[in-house]
């Protein structure tokens, strides 16, 4: 059912066809951002503003003895028990068994991961707060620390949370019955894999400044989240503010990917530091802190099977999966989501008869876990891709043979999958035919076969599929703070005839300004150069839980619709009246109300109903063109993209280089309301997907000490690192959208690890070596094959 | 991280920064490129940093025939756009261009570069292999030093308190030299995990081969040690792993292979 027939056009009279929906315009936003005219956190000074710079823990785990506060400087530094009031973060799930922590804006009591805050220094420069954190001095009583979370669930272990008995923060289990098939199955295949800790790395770091306004009685903290009305509920709990009494502000916001989804320590001690000092303070994150105190994601270590018939046809996968959730459960996601997500979604777009997983939500001696573009997918996707590999391998097929055999094919579309993910529409086999064509298998294979030295060729193939703006039904069962329901949107004509639209989503680096805009523009026809999005501020955009989940285009997009349309026909009566014709023999066309021949501008509308009312009849509607749109999806199970990657690497398996020579992906994300953008998220993606695949691993020692503390030890892949990239797309509509539009943002991040590994094992394949751990690195290889060589001399 | 405060001097001359670098806590800086990261972790806390760049001293390029001499302040990219003179085959140019990033080759120099001694800097394996000599300055006099003698360890040299490095002097190898070098790197411009330089000049009698980023000075192995084959045992002191000493030994083999072939070109 692959076809361009969104369902739209038709419902919407002020089609602009040059800039609406599915148009390739150029963003908005990039005009600032290219020109360095972006407002970033750092951009803002306030008068009589202070910085800030926190005193750090530097062990992994420890009991916090005496503080000491340097002579006569007393008043300049903060530790937990200046905060008075200030309560801890706590973000717990409903899942039965969840335990709790408790994570203080100042460490209390104990420290539990290397760069816990402990103290705040305040001073008129960030280098003299500095001076001053060096001049405190901590008492700790070192202590155990965990740093794998393996050893952290052996029993006899240290704790992180004395009182919880062990270091779970949740178990679940989905209770499959796989015996009979264990016992019958003719290929069964085994795999031990483990992703490495990663290290968010948004070009801007976090950073926040906090203002106490006397007028309102009002605390404004400007701060560089993807989630401001999220921030303001956490905060204001916190700080025991009730919410109006908070404002938060995000400006530009340089780079998200999860890593701004959280309500941070430092964001409770800049809000309570404004309110006490009186005069606003600053803190700005550095690379040191991010990387030293902040490696917070996508660590799994997977036991896993699966079965298959002869054919190489799926039937059952039995897994365990571990997630290293670090110290705390943090807000609003909590310490389950990464695991309980590896539960629900290991299946992958496979049909199978039997699933069984037990996972772990472990607490180790590290910063808590923070989902990251494609949370708990670029993990999942490996593990599932590892074991349809090897299948293929058992059953003498193609990688590609294998998958066709088992991917939900389009006629069962929509198919319930075997934890109950509702795939919403889609050609899953088609978009792996097509990857497979682009990629050239038998001229791979041809090549791979010719070549002779150290140097081997592999070829590599992942497919997915991809849960995005999934609403209520799935989260609430999760029970974690914040659920996402319903979305709303502003829409407001200005007395010029330009629109104003506000969203309380954030954009920063989707090009949702843009995006947005073109909504706005399909429906109203007016240019997108006058319609201006107005986001990242609580005080002037309706409530929303933000930009996570690849939910913006279609939550606040269909909201951004809906608004629109009801202002449109607000627009056509006061039209229709200034005609003097019926509002049913009217349109929208180009920003026009038109009847017949008789038009009138948006423009002229606008300013006749705010400035000259004398001009309308009496019996005029005073409701205004204001409106408020609210939206949800026809179904709240979320949308599926989906994608096929293929990817052709050499290994030099002397050095262990990895070099990607070719890269295919052919993605369906519905209906695209900008193809340049959705290209942008894809390449962005896969850049992202190639460190966690070679590149990004942030090591602990057994005292739990990060050892990649800075950007020449924690490996980003840049510019000479990321292929370029080779995009198909097929455009199957979501029957529950506005547009058809899926949520498309994470896609590119999911799959890379998955396609590079299996085709480095792929290369690897006849020397008897593999790979269960990434990132793959030279070391790692050169290691294995090291390790293969003294195996086959002794 | 923000530095320490310090006070920093632009002196004129050597003679001028020589006085300034005997206050106590005094600091020479050269590009900055390594000082300004170690400044900002707060790793480097002087009282007072010292700039080289203004001193005409440090900054002459000469060739003589029989060597050519850098002045320490001779910037990586300057070297990379032949704006120096180089030896045949543009060795030195293709050295510099594969060091860092652009915008670091822009300010770091070869003096600030061997006086950091970082054991993984390539200025430091491949002057070594090519038998430079360090010339430094002192208000008593200079001194020359080989640069196998000038690094003592990691980071470490045989610099005295307030001695500057004013020079670098590279012997012109004969006609029929051959050279090569090899690196790798798991990113362009990111230090490398295994480094070799060979030089192959017969005229001089010279067969050198040079391992870098060893974690500590780089390992010389001349003559009949010059081997490829003898490198893993070489390495066994070195305190690197199994697998580092299996690197450097197959980049060893490649750039061997490098200089015979380019050997043999200067002799066909
Ligand atoms: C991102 C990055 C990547 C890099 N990658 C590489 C690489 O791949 N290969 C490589 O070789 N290098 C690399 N470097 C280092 C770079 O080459 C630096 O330029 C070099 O190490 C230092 O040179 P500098 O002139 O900047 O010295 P500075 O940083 O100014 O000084 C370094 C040290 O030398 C001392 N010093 C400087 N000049 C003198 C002098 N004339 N006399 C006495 N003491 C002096 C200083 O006191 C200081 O202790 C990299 C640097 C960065 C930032």
């Amino acid at each position: 059912m692959t076809t361009d027939d969104a369902p739209r056009s038709n419902s919407f009279p002020g089609h602009n066809n040059k800039q609406g929906v599915g148009q390739s315009v150029p963003r908005k936003e990039d005009d600032r951002y290219l020109r360095g005219t972006g407002e970033y956190v750092g951009d803002i000074r306030l008068s009589g503003m202070r910085e800030l710079a926190f005193v750090r823990s530097p062990y992994a785990h420890a009991r916090l003895g005496a503080i000491h506060k340097p002579a006569g400087r007393e008043d300049c530094v903060f530790t937990a028990a200046d905060l008075h009031g200030v309560e801890p973060i706590i973000a717990n799930s409903g899942l039965p068994g969840f335990k709790s922590s408790a994570q203080y804006a100042l460490a209390y009591e104990k420290v539990r991961h290397v760069g816990e805050a402990v103290a705040v220094c305040v001073a008129p420069t960030r280098a003299e707060a500095e001076d001053l954190a060096a001049t405190v001095v901590v008492d700790y009583e070192e202590l155990p620390a965990l740093s794998d979370m393996l050893d952290a669930i052996t029993p006899g272990a240290a704790l992180v949370h004395d009182h919880w008995g062990d270091n779970l923060f949740l178990q679940t289990q989905v209770a499959g019955d796989v015996d009979e098939i264990i016992r019958t199955a003719p290929i069964h295949v085994k795999r031990t894999l483990r992703t490495a800790r990663q290290c968010m790395s948004p070009m801007e770091g976090r950073g926040v400044i906090a203002r106490w306004e006397s007028r309102l009685n009002q605390l404004v903290l400007i701060t560089s989240t993807q989630m401001p009305h999220i921030v303001r509920t956490g905060l204001a709990g916190c700080l025991g503010l009730s919410e109006e009494q908070v404002r938060i502000i995000a400006p530009d916001v340089g780079g998200g990917f999860g890593y701004k989804g959280i309500l941070l320590p430092e964001e409770v001690c800049a809000g309570f530091l404004a309110r006490h000092l009186g005069h606003p303070v600053r803190w700005l994150e550095d690379r040191r802190e991010q990387l030293a105190g902040n490696a917070n994601c996508r660590e799994h270590h997977y036991e896993l099977n699966a079965y298959a018939d002869r054919d190489g046809r799926l039937l059952a996968v039995d897994a365990d999966a571990s997630v290293d959730a670090g110290a705390y459960s943090i807000y609003p996601f909590s310490a389950c989501l990464e695991a309980a997500q590896v539960a629900s979604i290991l299946p992958g777009p496979y049909r199978m008869q039997g699933y069984r997983c037990h996972t772990r939500s472990v607490a180790t001696n590290k910063a808590g876990i923070v989902p990251y573009r494609g949370v708990a997918r670029a993990g999942v996707c490996y593990a599932i891709e590892s074991l349809m590999d090897d299948i293929a391998v058992q059953a003498g097929l193609e990688p590609w043979e294998v998958r066709l055999r088992n991917l939900v094919p389009a006629e069962l579309m929509p198919f319930d999958n075997i934890t109950n993910k509702h795939f919403d529409s889609g050609d899953y086999p088609e978009a792996l035919r097509r990857v497979v064509k682009a990629i050239d298998v038998p001229g791979v294979r041809a090549r791979q076969a010719a070549m002779q030295g150290p140097v081997r060729l592999g070829l590599g193939i992942a497919i997915f599929c991809e849960q995005g703006a999934h609403g209520t039904s799935v989260y609430h069962g999760w029970g974690i703070p914040m659920v996402p329901g319903f979305e709303q949107a502003v829409a407001r004509l200005t007395p010029d005839g330009g629109l104003e639209l506000r969203v309380g989503i954030q954009s920063h680096g989707q090009g949702l300004e843009t995006t947005l805009a073109q909504v706005g523009a399909e429906v109203l026809g007016i240019p997108i150069e006058r319609i201006q999005v107005v986001h990242g501020d609580t005080a002037l955009t309706p409530y929303s839980t933000g930009t996570w989940g690849s939910r913006c285009m279609v939550m606040a997009g269909g909201a951004v619709a809906t608004a629109c349309r009801e202002l449109a026909e607000r627009i056509v009566a006061i039209g229709a009246k200034l005609l003097q014709v019926r509002a049913e023999d009217t349109r929208i066309v180009d920003g026009a109300v038109v009847s017949g021949e008789r038009t009138v501008t948006i423009a002229e509308v606008a300013r006749t109903w705010y400035l000259r009312p004398q001009e309308l009849p009496a019996d005029v509607s005073p409701a205004g063109l204001e409106v408020t749109g609210g939206y949800r999806t026809r179904r709240d199970t979320g949308t599926f993209s989906y994608a096929a990657h293929a990817v052709v690497v050499s290994v030099d398996t002397e050095m262990g280089d990895v070099k990607i020579l070719d890269y295919a992906i052919c993605e369906d994300g519905g209906v695209l309301v900008n193809p340049m953008i959705v290209d942008g998220q894809v390449n962005g993606g896969l850049a992202q997907g190639v460190g966690t695949a070679l590149y990004e691993e942030m090591p602990f020692d057994a005292a739990g000490q990060p050892l990649a503390t800075t950007l020449a030890d924690y490996m980003l892949p840049g510019a000479t690192e990321v292929p370029l990239l080779r995009i198909d797309h097929m455009v199957t509509p979501s029957p529950y959208t506005e547009f058809g539009q899926k949520g498309i943002g994470e896609g590119g991040a999911i799959g890379p690890p998955a396609a590079i590994a299996n085709a480095v094992n792929d290369a690897l394949r006849p020397l008897g070596v593999r790979m269960d751990r990434l990132p793959i690195t030279p070391h790692r290889i050169v290691s294995a094959l090291m390790a293969r060589e003294q195996g086959v001399a002794s | 991280m923000k530095p320490v405060d310090f006070a920093f001097d632009q002196p004129a001359t050597l003679a001028q920064a020589s006085t300034m670098l005997a206050t106590e806590g005094a600091r020479a800086m050269g590009g900055g490129q390594s000082l300004g990261p170690m400044l900002n972790f707060r790793v480097a806390r002087p009282a007072r940093i010292v700039a080289l760049h203004g001193l005409a001293e440090c900054q002459g390029v000469e060739d003589a025939g029989d060597a050519l001499t850098l002045g320490a302040s001779t910037p990586h990219a300057a070297i990379e756009d032949g704006r120096t003179p180089d030896l045949p085959g543009g060795i030195l140019s293709r050295i510099a261009a594969n060091i860092a990033y652009r915008a670091v080759r822009t300010r770091g120099t070869m003096g600030g570069s061997l006086c950091h001694a970082d054991p993984g800097a390539d200025w430091l394996c491949t002057l070594g292999a090519l038998g430079a000599l360090v010339l430094t300055w002192t208000p008593r006099g200079g001194r020359m030093v080989p640069l196998s003698g000038f690094v003592t360890g990691a980071f470490r040299t045989v610099l005295q308190p307030g001695e500057i490095v004013q020079a670098i002097r590279i012997p012109r190898p004969g006609a029929d030299f051959g050279w090569g070098y090899v690196k790798a790197c798991r990113k362009p411009g990111e230090f490398a995990h295994a480094m070799c330089a060979v030089l192959l000049d017969p005229t001089h009698g010279v067969r050198r081969m040079v391992i870098g980023a060893t974690g500590g000075p780089p390992v010389v192995l001349e003559g009949d040690r010059a081997d490829p084959a003898a490198v893993e045992g070489a390495l066994k002191g070195a305190g690197l792993g199994p697998v580092e000493r299996r690197m450097q030994a197959v980049i060893a083999g490649r750039a061997m292979e490098q200089a015979m072939q380019a050997h043999r070109g200067t002799r066909a």
